[in-house]
């Protein structure tokens, strides 16, 4: 086309916009390439990375006992799952399960973590779509939540808590009667967050039909967690793949009917009111017992006993310096993390450091679904499609 | 989840009829349900696993790679297929080196695209027929695939905010101590069964004969 030419009052060419990396709604430091053509989206080009610190190259080189903390840097929303999942893995290599008590405090925990992560999303998608006030009611839960985690692990949010063999120490006294009283209270929460965005007339003009899934769509593009559920699939690993022993509690899986995010949406308010199901049932069937497998190769003595035992002192030694060593092989572990599946691939060459440790985030395969569900849309539907899919940069980018 | 040999028995049969002779499938009671190809035959198992009635195999979970030097052909692909109907796993591993292109399996399933732009970043295989082949996590204009076992943990070059160029400025790592690593690999793992100079001593059978 030459230079010439003369185009009618109006009529313009398409461009490309740059969205991110210091959008507060990109959630972090996304940036998007869009390529409009007016107010409509032809192409999204997401460009990740600026958050990238290289977990996976760093695994390498560590312990296995000194890499979990790393997993509470991914997804800095939901810890814990993460943990879990590293530990489960190793535990499979090892050859180790961890008594009742301690796989009791994981679900536990990692339902708390569901919750940790769900209100997370949901407020701050609300914040995205124009609700303001979500945002600052769950923030006060969360500071419960992260209460919780500081009275265990001493952390609020990096807590290294849940270790190969069982969670690092036992429950302190009265945290049961603790997280079951606000368990109590926590689904008049609910109530009140869906009393503000559930009917909202602007919440669900930014979010029907939006950003919409099909089944088909939703499994081609390796969607997992309330994603693909939201797109009619019941597909839970807690139920399908059970871990930690949760084939023994009994709680339902929401699904959605249209897979757009407004569906997106309830299924994370349901999934939430059925964790608090499962906190209860774990508060009221808390097994006694150890939290740590009985393995002095696995897991350091107690303190008491090292101030005794000389071989205790010298287990404990060996192990925070040198580690355990892993049997050679690898393994994938996955479990349902609150965004989806979150898995770690692990090879073990049979020393004390990973030979490879690839961590599969469930986010970076939503984030890479974008590019299909926002072509055609408007370009304000970019924060709402963003922020039903549930994005951390932490794990997107590792 | 703790797979029964009764379920990785089924899957291993599943897969090995689908599979025909393109590859072969071995079941491992940790490691789970493992079929090794080779590159040219991926996209044939793939299909395979996807289209049998037994395994269904529809979702790609994971496309990733891994560095073994010492190996003739040194990375392997892996990928992790899912069958959410049957609630089936398999992990298929292909090799390749620096110099050998995997075909693409993004016509196949979408999802792979990133996740093999990932496999491209961070250990240098090429994937032939890939739409859009360009590095994903490391910054604008990097040189080199991180991940790969001989790239050293601390990168090549660092960078930091010059004030007088008022920009980005990147040079040399320069670390002010060395990079400490520790050898684990201790003797102190228990003596051997035969002291040196055991093999001088007299069987204690004949010892007593005289």
């Amino acid at each position: 086309m030459s230079e010439t030419t003369t185009r009618s009052a109006g009529e313009i060419e398409n461009y490309t916009i740059n969205f991110g990396p210091q959008h507060p709604a990109a959630h972090g430091v996304l940036r998007l390439v869009l390529e409009m053509d007016g107010e409509v989206i032809d192409r999204v080009d997401p460009h990740i990375g600026l958050l990238h610190r290289g977990t996976e190259k760093l695994i390498e080189y560590k312990t296995y006992l000194q890499a979990i903390p790393y997993f509470d840097r991914l997804d800095y929303v939901s810890p814990m799952n993460q943990e879990q999942t590293f530990a489960i893995a190793i535990e499979r290599l090892l050859g180790v399960t961890p008594p009742p008590r301690a796989q009791c405090i994981r679900v536990l925990f990692g339902e708390l973590t569901r919750i940790l992560n769900h209100i997370m999303n949901i407020a701050s998608y609300a914040m995205d779509v124009g609700a303001m006030t979500p945002f600052l009611w769950t923030f006060e839960e969360r500071e419960k939540i992260m209460g919780f985690y500081d009275e265990v692990c001493g952390a609020r949010m990096h807590a290294n808590y849940i270790r190969p063999g069982g969670v690092n120490q036992d429950l302190p006294p009265g945290l049961t009667d603790r997280i079951a009283m606000w368990a109590e209270g926590y689904p008049k929460i609910i109530d009140d967050l869906e009393a503000l965005l559930t009917d909202n007339r602007i919440f669900k003009q930014r979010t029907v039909d939006i950003g919409i899934v099909s089944k088909e769509q939703a499994i081609a593009w390796g969607f997992t967690g309330p994603n693909i559920r939201a797109s009619g699939l019941a597909w839970d690993l807690r139920k399908s793949q059970p871990y930690d022993g949760y084939e023994n509690y009994e709680f339902d899986i929401p699904i959605g009917k249209h897979g757009d995010c407004y569906d997106r949406y309830l299924v994370r308010v349901e999934e939430m009111r059925q964790s608090v199901k499962i906190i209860n049932q774990c508060l009221s069937k808390m097994p006694s017992g150890p939290v740590r497998v009985n393995d002095r190769k696995v897991m350091a003595p107690p303190r008491g006993e090292m101030k005794t035992s000389m071989e205790a002192l010298i287990h404990h030694f060996k192990l925070y310096t040198e580690g355990f060593k892993v049997p050679e092989g690898e393994v994938y572990a996955c479990t349902e993390a609150p965004k989806g599946e979150f898995g770690v691939y692990l090879v073990s060459d049979g020393t004390n450091k990973p030979y490879r440790c690839r961590i599969r985030a469930p986010g970076f395969v939503h984030l890479e679904g974008m590019d299909a569900m926002l072509r055609g849309h408007m370009l304000a539907d970019v924060p709402a499609v963003l922020g039903s899919i549930d994005i951390v940069f932490g794990e997107v980018d590792r | 989840m703790t797979t029964t040999n009764d379920q990785l028995a089924s899957c291993l049969t599943a897969v090995t009829a689908a599979l025909g002779s393109m590859g072969t499938a071995q079941a491992l009671p940790v490691a789970g349900v493992i079929v090794h190809t080779t590159r040219d035959n991926i996209i044939n198992v793939l299909t395979a696993l996807r289209d049998a009635p037994a395994c269904q195999f529809t979702q790609i979970i994971d496309v990733c790679g891994a560095d073994y030097p010492e190996r003739l052909e040194r990375f392997d692909v892996v990928y992790h297929l899912l069958s959410m109907n049957l609630n089936l796993r398999v992990r298929v591993k292909i090799t390749a080196t620096e110099s050998t292109p995997v075909p693409s399996i993004t016509d196949l399933h979408p999802c792979a695209n990133w996740l093999e732009r990932e496999v491209w970043d961070m250990y240098g295989v090429y994937f032939t027929g890939h739409p859009d082949l360009r590095r994903i996590l490391t910054d604008y204009g990097f040189d080199g695939h991180p991940l790969r076992k001989d790239f050293p943990l601390t990168g090549y070059v660092e960078m930091r905010y010059d004030e007088e160029q008022k920009r980005v400025v990147y040079e040399p790592v320069k670390l002010p101590q060395d990079f400490r690593t520790f050898d684990f690999l201790s003797p102190w793992e228990g003596m051997p069964r035969v002291l040196p100079g055991d093999e001088k001593a007299v069987p204690p059978a004949k010892q007593g004969g005289a």
